[in-house]
């Protein structure tokens, strides 16, 4: 085995570009081991782990670029370096190509682009902080992707933000929807009257296409961050962001999105419900009492589902009753589905397997699978004791959350690169007490562009594998999108069944069928 | 005084700084956006770090 590696001083390129070019270097035929990263501490540590921390990069710093490949002998090596480095030229050619100007700082950007109103940030969050200020003293709006920006700076740039009238969503905020605009991680949705405000990324792209999808549409979706609703920063901008929507003509309903806020937010929140806002207000914070929505002077909503279904239902000017028979129809619909696919088990098939790639859909089908199944295991379970001894390992009922820190070290989020995924889901599937996996697939920008060709192939092996085994495993999957993402709903919905998945409305009815199932097989804790 | 809600009444132009997809992204939804070519100081040890934006006057 040999270690070969490259160091290109002052060569910058952003993670997700590194992490894909890493991702075809490691697809080579007789590389091992793989890394393209910049120099930071913390990507030495990693090399080091993974023994692949040359000499040569023992000094380097966070503008080195650093290319280390394991492989069979020295040749593979080196081929596989030229490849990474063939790669990264031919992205970086693209931009030159496109003749566009780049200025090297925020204030240059500021003097080219001089109506610019958003800045978004989604450098390492070390050096986050800093430019999300600088854009907050020239005015900008912020949009702050990155995590890893302590809770103090997250504070000052919230209260600055406040002060003077501009948004801070983030840090660690994945999902906006500004002026029609989707912003990071956000689908494509109609345009209508409904502002979202959402202290969660996945939450608001699950309300937001609900909403979309039943017909009516969004006027604008903030984001916040989840530690926006934290004692600690006291919901800041969630109220700022509630009080805009209730300014913003174009905005009729208001719906919040969130796990239960800290209790003295929640506090804040009702307070300014009940006192300054006229207009209709939705609520689900997920896991949390909808009798305290209720106290706050909003309709409660028990699933992200729900609360799409209701504010959509208003603005449609539909009623309450309407969108209650919708419910009570999907419910019998997925019994009947249910009892269907648990006739086809072997007597060994018992438990269900969540390949969850959206941290609140993980969270949403935990709590709607506990009512129906009880506790299930898991990397990051409701009930600590049903956590995971090895993340890696299902063991029973789990529902793993792929996006989280474990998993995605010197990896692409799982929304974007599936390669661990799919490799689990073949795990899965060898599993003789596996009755049901449950997949989301979120769309929209930000996310794999081709789902649907990736994950077909994947599920008609996994079944196959199960069927010589004499076993019959059921997919269901949730896709939360609209058929103008690029990806397309109604495209990757059909790749999905026609390799034998059973496609879903939404997160809620996908957890319940795979719930139900396995209810009906005795897969119950 | 300048409020959250004023940035809905106009069009949204955007400063990406950091991941060059979401850069792709909104072109192609026709928002306006201009990428900054950032790369970190050479100074990576913190302390140099903030000596240099004192003295830069962006701190």
């Amino acid at each position: 085995m040999a270690v070969k590696g490259i160091l290109k001083e002052g060569e910058y390129y952003d993670s997700v570009t590194l992490m894909l070019v890493a991702r075809d270097v490691l697809a080579l035929e007789g590389v091992e081991d793989a890394a393209v990263v910049m120099g930071t501490d913390q990507n030495k540590s990693i090399l080091e782990t993974s023994g692949i921390l040359l000499d040569i990069f023992k000094d380097a710093i966070d503008s080195d670029l650093l290319i280390a490949v394991k492989a069979k002998d020295e040749a593979i090596c080196e081929a596989a370096i030229q490849k990474a480095k063939e790669l990264l030229t031919s992205r970086h050619l693209k931009m030159q190509e496109t003749g566009e100007y780049t200025p090297k700082s925020l204030e240059g950007a500021v003097d080219f682009l001089s109506d610019a109103n958003m800045a978004i940030i989604s450098l390492a969050g070390k050096y986050a902080g800093d430019e999300a200020m600088k854009a907050l003293k020239k005015g900008l709006h912020v949009m702050l992707f990155s995590d890893n920006v302590s809770i103090e700076t997250e504070i000052e740039l919230k209260k600055y933000g406040k002060e003077h009238g501009l948004l801070v969503m983030g840090p660690d905020c994945g999902t906006a929807i500004i002026n029609g605009a989707p912003l990071c991680f956000a689908n494509v949705v109609n345009r209508g009257d409904i502002g979202i405000v959402a202290a969660s990324g996945t939450g608001l792209q699950e309300v937001s296409t609900v909403i979309s999808n039943e017909g009516a549409g969004i006027s604008q979706a903030v984001g916040t961050g989840g530690r926006d609703v934290k004692k600690d920063v006291g919901g800041i901008m969630f109220i700022e962001g509630i009080k805009a929507l209730e300014e913003d003509p174009e905005t009729k309903y208001i719906a919040l999105v969130s796990k239960p806020p800290h209790p003295e937010v929640l506090k804040k929140v009702a307070s300014l419900i009940k006192t300054e806002i006229k207009k209709p207000v939705v609520g689900i914070f997920l896991g949390g009492d909808p009798k305290v929505v209720e106290g706050a002077g909003a309709i409660p909503a028990s699933t992200l589902e729900e609360a799409g279904l209701i504010v959509s239902s208003l603005s449609k000017g539909k009623s309450m009753d309407e969108f209650k028979k919708l419910l009570e129809d999907r419910e019998k619909e997925i019994l009947n589905l249910a009892e269907k696919e648990s006739q086809n088990k072997t007597a060994t098939q018992k438990f269900v397997r969540g390949l969850y790639t959206g941290g609140t859909l993980c969270d949403e089908a935990m709590l709607i699978s506990r009512t129906i199944i009880g506790e299930v295991y898991g990397n990051a379970p409701l009930n600590p004791q049903f956590k995971l001894e090895d993340s890696w390992r299902s063991k029973e009922n789990t529902f793993v959350d792929l996006g989280e820190d474990e998993f995605t070290v010197g990896r692409p989020h799982p929304m974007i690169d599936f390669t661990l995924r799919n490799k689990k889901i073949l795990e899965e599937a060898n599993d003789k007490e596996v009755a049901v996996i449950l997949l989301d697939v979120v769309l929209g920008y930000g996310s794999n562009m081709q789902p649907g060709d990736e994950l077909n192939p994947i599920i008609k092996q996994a079944k196959e594998t199960a069927e010589k085994d004499g076993r019959n495993i059921t997919f269901v999957c949730t896709i939360t999108g609209t058929d103008k993402d690029p990806q397309g709903r109604g495209k990757v919905k059909q790749q999905l069944e026609d390799a034998g998945a059973l496609i879903m409305p939404s997160n809620a009815a996908a957890s319940k069928l795979a719930s139900y199932i396995v209810k009906n097989l005795g897969g119950v804790k | 005084m300048r409020k959250i809600s004023d940035l809905f009444e106009q069009v949204l132009q955007v400063i990406n700084i950091g991941l060059v997809s979401f850069k792709e992204s909104l072109e192609d939804v026709g928002v306006k956006v201009i990428q900054v070519d950032w790369r970190p100081s050479a100074a990576t040890d913190d302390e140099t770090r903030d000596a240099l934006q004192k003295l830069l006057g962006s701190k």
